[in-house]
């Protein structure tokens, strides 16, 4: 099974940004790592120019690079970004919404989690088109993630299997909204919280993590204990997506339990440690509530 | 033709002092009454029920906030209870002003808009009070001519009577 | 511009074609479209009388099969199309590619329309329905501004749909699993956000507190306005200060924006609430109907208060105006 590395999803800082991926290149034990700003196209001028940098950082140290697409393309020049990125044929581009594709279609590309795939009928048609990775939306219970898996047996199925779940976007900032700033004035806020805001309810109880345009779980999820589950499942690749965090300890625990070096229940306390103070989550995997833990 | 009260408006309530005067009152009349008039609704109306679906057997509590007493109702096999104090163990209990909850059975006003205005309080399962609403809301009952139907050919004068004093309970309180 | 109306049951499809309605638009009493709620729908039978009673009337039905199938049970969805088309159906709204493209190729003539689930929201997305399942018309979600929305229906070949009244998404419509999260349902997999199974109520002395699947929702005090117990209109509790972090509890009403939606060119107005009763659908569809027709014989618009149907009491015009993000 594949480890896969998701793109930040937060606003780092350019350099951190780029020394966080040029360790990743160096150290992590992940196979695929999924690159570019894919949240707020505002952010993505900061990241350019260390772009090139990383992506050969990466493919030189055998990673095979993904170009994650933006998820919400609604403006002009958001339009204009998705096509010199459908354009590129260097680089598999991984299709987080559908307007790649009208350019994409019948060339290979990869399918990221904020595509609406929930069956086989579906998933088949985007590997007719062209999908060679799909990464399923995380709300999907294992039930369908098996047999969506079953009927592509040449196509690498991965599933979210450890960060705090991307749940919504929206063309409303949240960070400016909170900061009383427009969201053309943003002042990017948002950098303040290179792990999102917490968002709490009326009780004080943990819930929501805010990161701009985007709301994701206050829980992290951690699928560790699932894997050989997953595996069975036809599942072919795990994908992390990037917390504020060691990455590096994160992608080598969950290496020691594929390559058997570690137990899940050792590799869970391992994941507490090295992500502090957040509770775990895998109740979507098992059709419950994404919140639950079991 | 929908009530304009609706959009322009609360409804009326019961005067505090009217329903002082009517709180000694025996219940056991109204509940012959009242679950006579709903067997008879039922029996009329085929098919009434069936949106209701799996909640068929829940029990509501329907508490008119500005009366003295309530009601406990069920749908199959149908029955209402007339009770000063509504029990614990319902599914679900609706409070509301009698003239808002008339205006409810006969699909004049509408839930979510109450609920919003905070007119209308719910309770307890919440499936089972969305169901009942969709049945009711869907049956597009009128009260006037079901009670009517209760006095055979003699049901205009109680069909009229009826319709005054609807119109009086639920003429909104800003044209009054 | 076609006025399009909601009906959660065969009362309510009646009322909406009497009060105006041209087209009305429903679904199924299952977990194949997105207002999956205890007692609404429409039977095959119930869908058939009511296409009957729309063409009687000059007005069309369209069927909402937008939820996105569940997997191994793709043939519930497929049949639910197949009996839609049976039915006499004007239109179907899909939202799953798997299923487009099985209409596309079985029922090859009829009408499809891209749902507003399929967030659909700019040319090029919507080209790819277009090409590649021959869409006629795309719903678009709600977090364009009119500029935008014009600048949309003059670059694509179908036609565009556009909300002016209801329930607002504050998130990109079908791209949404705040529901699941806090709840095991969502709309996109059961068709129902923010589920009445799962939502409880709590009356005290200080007002009234929603919950759902446990989080808080929200807490009003007795006399102020509230709305539905959805995640994305509760208030919440931030570093920065409490309130309402994503949106307040209000409805969208676009009637101040009927002139320049026409000049967008947008073929189609739609209302939205299913889940809503005849008194409301009666009502909002009246409004527009007259809204409209004072719009063609050349006039303003008048405007008369929806308010008391809104969320919170209040309505907003939400992205239809840009600062609103």
């Amino acid at each position: 099974m594949q480890l896969s590395l998701g793109p930040v999803l937060y606003n780092w800082a350019p350099e951190r940004w780029r020394d966080f991926y040029f360790r990743i290149a160096d150290e992590a034990p992940v196979d695929v790592v999924s690159v570019g700003e894919i949240v707020c196209s505002k952010r993505s001028p900061f990241f350019a120019d260390h772009l090139p940098d990383v992506i050969e950082r990466l493919q030189g140290a055998g990673k095979q690079v993904l170009l994650g697409s933006l998820i919400l393309v609604s403006l002009r020049r958001e339009r204009r970004q998705i096509g010199e990125l459908c354009a590129a044929d260097d680089v598999l581009v991984e299709v987080n919404d559908l307007t790649c594709l009208k350019s994409l279609k019948g060339r290979p590309h990869a399918i990221g989690p904020f595509v609406n795939i929930y069956n086989e009928t579906c998933a088949a048609y985007h590997v007719r088109e062209g999908a060679a990775r799909i990464c399923l939306p995380p709300e999907l219970p294992l039930s369908s993630v098996a047999v969506i898996a079953a009927a592509l047996p040449d196509t690498v199925v991965e599933i979210f299997a450890f960060g705090r779940v991307p749940l919504a976007i929206s063309a409303r900032c949240y960070h400016a909204r909170l900061h009383k700033l427009s969201k053309d004035n943003c002042r990017f806020v948002c950098e303040q919280d290179p792990d999102g805001l917490a968002l709490k309810t009326l009780d004080q109880q943990d819930f929501l993590t805010i990161n701009g345009v985007q709301t994701l779980s206050h829980a992290c999820t951690s699928l560790v204990g699932e894997i050989e589950t997953l595996r069975e499942a036809g599942v072919g690749s795990l994908r992390l997506s990037p917390q504020d965090c060691d990455m590096v300890e994160i992608a080598k625990t969950f290496r020691d339990v594929l390559d058997g070096r570690s137990s899940a229940e050792a590799a869970s306390g391992r994941l507490s440690g090295l992500y502090p103070g957040v509770a775990f989550a895998n109740g979507f995997v098992r059709g419950k509530p994404g919140f639950s833990y079991a | 033709m929908m009530n304009p009260s609706a959009a322009s408006g609360h409804l009326p309530t019961i005067p505090p002092l009217l329903a002082l005067a009517i709180r000694p009152l025996p219940l056991l009349p109204l509940q012959f009454a009242l679950d006579g008039f709903l067997q008879r609704i039922v029996r009329r109306n085929p098919g009434l029920l069936d949106r209701l679906g799996e909640h068929r057997r829940a029990r509501f509590g329907i508490r008119p906030l500005d009366l003295p007493f309530a009601f406990i109702v069920e749908a199959a096999p149908p029955r209402l209870a007339v009770v000063r104090e509504l029990p614990q163990r319902l599914d679900a209990c609706v409070s509301a002003s009698l003239a808002n909850l008339l205006a409810l059975v006969e699909g004049r006003v509408d839930g979510d808009a109450l609920m919003f205005s905070r007119q209308l309080m719910i309770e307890g399962d919440m499936e089972a009070v969305l169901a009942l609403r969709n049945t009711i809301d869907d049956a597009g009952l009128d009260l006037a001519v079901e009670l009517a139907s209760l006095f055979g050919p003699l049901g205009e004068p109680p069909r009229r009577s009826f319709e005054i004093a609807r119109n009086r309970l639920t003429a909104p309180r800003e044209s009054r | 511009m076609e006025l399009i109306c909601p009906a959660g049951t065969p009362s309510a499809l009646r009322s909406a074609i009497d009060a105006g309605a041209d087209a009305v638009y429903c679904g199924f009493n299952d977990e194949t479209n997105a207002r999956n709620f205890p007692g609404l729908n429409f039977s095959r039978d119930e869908l058939r009388k009511g296409i009957a009673f729309a063409h009687s009337r000059g007005a069309r039905i369209l069927v909402a099969i937008n939820t996105f199938p569940r997997a191994a049970s793709v043939a519930l969805w497929q049949r639910a199309a197949d009996d839609a088309v049976d039915a006499g159906a004007d239109a179907l709204i899909v939202a799953d590619i798997g299923l487009m493209d099985y209409v596309a190729r079985r029922h090859p003539t009829q009408r499809l329309h891209v749902s507003v689930q399929a967030a659909a929201a700019n040319p090029d997305a919507i080209a790819f329905y277009v090409e590649s399942f021959g869409a006629r018309r795309v719903v678009l979600p709600r977090v364009l501004s009119v500029a935008e929305i014009a600048e949309i229906t003059r670059e694509v070949s179908c036609e565009t749909e556009v909300f002016v009244f209801g329930g607002l998404c504050v998130m990109a419509e079908g791209r949404c699993s705040l529901s699941s999260y806090a709840a095991g349902k969502s709309p996109n997999m059961q068709g129902v956000c923010s589920p009445a199974s799962h939502v409880a109520y709590e009356e005290t002395a200080q007002g009234t507190t929603s919950r759902l699947g446990g989080f808080t929702i929200n807490r009003f005090a007795p006399q102020e306005a509230a709305g539905y117990p959805t995640l994305c209109k509760g208030r919440f509790s931030t570093a920065h200060g409490d309130g309402y972090i994503f949106e307040d509890p209000v409805s969208l009403d676009a009637t101040m924006l009927l002139k320049g939606l026409r000049s967008a060119g947008v073929a189609a107005l739609k209302i939205e609430g299913r889940q809503r009763g005849r008194a409301y659908i009666e009502s909002v569809v009246r409004h527009f109907r007259r809204a409209l027709d004072t719009l063609e014989d050349g006039n303003e618009a008048d405007i008369v208060s929806l308010k008391p149907f809104t969320e919170g009491q209040a309505s907003t015009l939400g992205a239809y105006r840009k600062t609103w993000r």
